[in-house]
């Protein structure tokens, strides 16, 4: 049976230290792995500021994998499971992408949106990209967030 | 008589540009929830989604934003409710 994309996006307390975040993220990237799931990219957008507070908080650690799995593995639940147990996970979301999202997802991780990383919008920032939309190659205006570097 | 009247008070046709489905012109398949700057022309100033009838969007996009507006809510990228977001 064909593998199944995934994609899953976490939020992270900012309280943590360097060192419980990174083992926190080896942990779910273990987690993945030890359960038959095939980790194809993983981003790490560092603070970022949240757009309301969540558990009186208004930073957090983003951090997004995307992994491949057998659609019968029930690595999702194993991995939701896991997060809801974590106190250090604010908010998670895991969702399955379709064909057209792993086309955009694979043209993201090799730059094919290049812009100037800015993490919060702009006022202006929305109607730059209104306009360069109908550019002739049919490319979704995407900043590439430079902490996934690091 | 009335008839006359009738033609005088008939108005001229407002002439508007065409709208279009953005994501049909420039061939945009899957609409990212992480990018929030990209969502934006599709809400409003309180964080509310456009109706089709403003943005021109085609029914089967117009889905596909707002899934990825709810999405991109959930993870607290843009804001359930404001009020004075752009």
């Amino acid at each position: 049976m064909a593998k199944t994309n995934y994609e899953s996006v976490i939020i992270l307390t900012p309280v943590l230290s360097e060192k419980m975040l990174s083992d926190a993220v080896d942990s779910y990237k273990k987690l993945i792995t030890g359960n038959g799931g095939e980790l194809i990219h993983e981003e790490n957008w560092g603070l970022t500021k949240l757009a309301y507070p969540i558990q009186k908080k208004n930073t957090g650690f983003y951090q997004i994998f995307e992994f491949a799995a057998e659609p019968d593995a029930e690595i999702v639940d194993i991995l939701e499971l896991a997060y809801r147990r974590d106190e250090q996970v604010l908010r998670y979301l895991s969702i399955k992408l379709d064909k057209h999202a792993v086309i955009y997802n694979e043209r993201r991780r090799n730059g094919a949106f290049n812009k100037p990383k800015s993490e919060k919008p702009t006022e202006a920032k929305p109607v730059e990209a209104k306009t360069a939309e109908p550019t002739p190659a049919p490319v979704e205006v995407k900043e590439t967030k430079s902490e996934e570097e690091e | 008589m009335a008839k006359r009247n009738n033609y005088r008070f008939k108005k001229a046709p407002i002439v508007r540009a065409k709208k279009y489905c953005r994501f049909k012109k420039s061939g945009i398949k899957y609409i990212d929830y992480k990018n929030p700057d990209f969502l934006m022309p599709f809400i409003n100033e309180q964080g509310k989604l456009l109706p089709r009838r403003i943005t021109g969007t085609s029914l089967k996009y117009q889905r596909k934003v707002a899934v990825a507006v709810k999405r991109c809510r959930h993870i607290a990228l843009l804001p359930y409710v404001a009020d004075q977001m752009k």
